[in-house]
């Protein structure tokens, strides 16, 4: 009886295992059933490098480089914000802070993660968009620098939690070492921890990235979505994701709008797929 | 365990069943933001007089109102724009027969900040704006300062019909597009929320939107005619240059419950429900 209840709950896990593979694999298939209809009417260049999106005309326009470009932008400005602070605030956790302010640290922490993407969208419209306008003395205050920013404390939680994972799993030796030599703390910090630490930082960072590149609706929200090729983060951008939620409703099933809308789908899981498996290897190189 | 199971499984049983029952007697309305207030009235008053029929009304815009009418998942279509031959087209493969009903009008609204000296327009300089060929205020006699242009998302029958009638001018040779740079916002609240708030900032959206933190431009279709506000009897008369119908389509001529709901809207109580929501009466 023993036996029988613990084969059947053997394979269970063994089939909810194998579900969620085989789920990405049928999105996957799908999106690419989808998506590759497109290029029958659409060259594959001109859909990656035409600087034109004007789906809706007639004939449409499907050209995804400023989209791309839009999406690259925010993020690396999200990236440029979010990963100094980032880590610098793991190794204050980790390393600094006395235990009981630690805590408060890392429940603050946790808790902006719980924070729902179209409140930080909202919050960032009402207050942050208005300040950059007046700062920069812009035009409008809807611009790739609002997104970045916004987007910074979204990385914020993932790179910071995982970071700080990083740096307690270096075996204790390796600081004791250091400052037994006579290293003061930060040397110890930053010439011994953070070295023996850099392939998870890394990972942590490539995680927190790649929660940006997918974010929707914040960047949908104060980003200003026009779809030109950004000069400067001074300046308004669409981005990939932007651009699939808010024409999606619209398109109709089966038209070229629908099947590129699912293209860029391809494009983004491809991004993001490229910054999880790099996040991937540098956790692997760990071990 | 087991009863709990059992519970939950009562549970869904019985309110499928009920869900089941109220579906003969609900509809359906999807599309337009412009109209989703207006139907949202037209749809509350119906079921104070009619209760227990259920009308369910859900935004998107107009072409995702299409899009539900086609693939049969709204009973009632709401458009700000005529469907287009294209979705005809697929409605047809479908089984579907789009029939036209116009239920009120509406004036499209250009806005811009009340700091903005700029207070009246022709349809040909605003064609010039919304495409991108002038940048800057001093062009069209305003300050030194570049112009911000909004848009609705493509969604959105407004930005299809101010693409249609006011870049293109009616032209459908025209290969006018709205200028690359145009921010693209997802509702008609959002374009009054910035354009009270930036006095370079020039939007459009339907007349109910106007507040005291927006001026509305006038408009004149040449430079020969005159200007002329966006009011109510001004689009009644004909006269502003920038208004459109507001239409209903169902699925071929509206019957049983579609029919009464309809009729229910073009009565006189439901025109009047058309002049409180800041729309304009087609009777």
């Amino acid at each position: 009886m023993r036996k029988i209840k613990e084969f059947f709950i053997e394979k269970l896990i063994l089939i909810c295992g194998l579900a969620s593979i085989f789920f990405v694999i049928l999105i996957f298939l799908f999106l690419l059933k989808e998506g590759l209809a497109v290029f029958k009417t659409v060259l594959p260049s001109n859909f990656l490098f035409g600087s034109k999106w004007y789906p809706i005309s007639e004939p449409a326009q499907l050209g995804i480089l400023p989209l791309i470009l839009g999406s690259l932008l925010v993020t690396i400005g999200a990236a440029i914000i979010s990963i100094p602070i980032g880590v610098a605030c793991a190794i204050y956790i980790a390393e600094v802070a006395p235990a009981k302010f630690k805590e408060i640290l890392k429940a603050g922490i946790e808790l902006l993660a719980a924070i729902p993407s179209v409140v930080l969208g909202f919050i960032g419209m009402v207050t942050l968009v208005p300040w950059v306008k007046a700062i920069f003395k812009l035009p409008t205050g809807l611009t790739a620098l609002s997104g970045s920013i916004m987007l910074a404390f979204m990385a914020m939680p993932t790179i910071v939690s995982i970071a700080e994972d990083a740096l307690y799993s270096i075996p204790k030796t390796y600081k004791e070492g250091a400052l037994a030599l006579g290293a003061t703390h930060w040397q110890a910090i930053w010439r011994v921890m953070l070295p023996a630490a850099s392939s998870g930082i890394l990972a942590a960072v490539m995680l927190g990235l790649g929660r940006v590149i997918g974010e929707t609706m914040a960047v949908m929200m104060i980003t200003g979505n026009s779809a030109v090729i950004p000069q400067s983060i001074l300046q308004p951008v669409r981005t990939l994701t932007a651009t699939i939620a808010a024409e999606m409703g619209e398109a109709v099933v089966g038209s070229e709008h629908y099947f590129a809308l699912f293209t860029i789908g391809i494009v983004l899981f491809i991004l993001s797929f490229a910054v999880n498996v790099t996040a991937d290897l540098f956790l692997h190189k760990k071990e | 365990m087991v009863k709990k199971g059992l519970l939950v499984l009562a549970l869904v049983m019985f309110s499928s069943s009920v869900f089941a029952a109220s579906g003969k007697n609900s509809i359906q309305v999807k599309g337009s933001d412009t109209m989703v207030n207006l139907a949202q009235a037209w749809a509350e008053r119906y079921m104070e007089e009619n209760s227990g029929n259920f009308v369910a009304v859900t935004g998107g815009g107009s072409g995702t109102g299409f899009s539900s009418l086609i693939s049969g998942t709204c009973d009632i279509a709401i458009a700000s724009r005529n469907i287009k031959e294209k979705e005809v087209a697929l409605a047809k493969q479908k089984g579907i027969n789009p029939f036209e009903i116009k239920v009120a009008l509406d004036g499209l609204a250009v806005v811009v900040n009340p700091k903005n000296p700029v207070g009246k327009l022709t349809l040909e300089r605003l064609g010039g704006i919304f495409s991108g060929r002038i940048t800057n205020w001093k062009e069209v006699g305003g300050e030194d300062k570049k112009i911000v242009i909004l848009s609705r998302e493509v969604n959105s029958g407004t930005h299809v019909y101010f693409k249609e009638h006011v870049l293109r001018k009616n032209n459908p040779n025209s290969q006018e597009e709205f200028a690359s740079s145009a921010l693209m916002l997802s509702s008609s609240q959002a374009i009054a929320d910035e354009v009270a708030n930036n006095p370079a900032a020039i939007g459009y959206y339907g007349m109910g939107y106007i507040s005291s933190k927006q001026k509305a431009v006038m408009v004149a279709k040449d430079v020969k005619s005159e200007y002329i506000a966006p009011t109510t009897d001004n689009v009644i008369s004909g006269k502003y240059p920038i208004s459109r119908p507001l239409l209903i389509y169902t699925n071929g001529e509206p019957k049983d419950l579609v029919k009464q709901f309809i009729d229910f809207a073009l009565s006189k109580e439901g025109q009047e429900i058309v002049v409180k929501t800041d729309f304009v009466p087609v009777k």
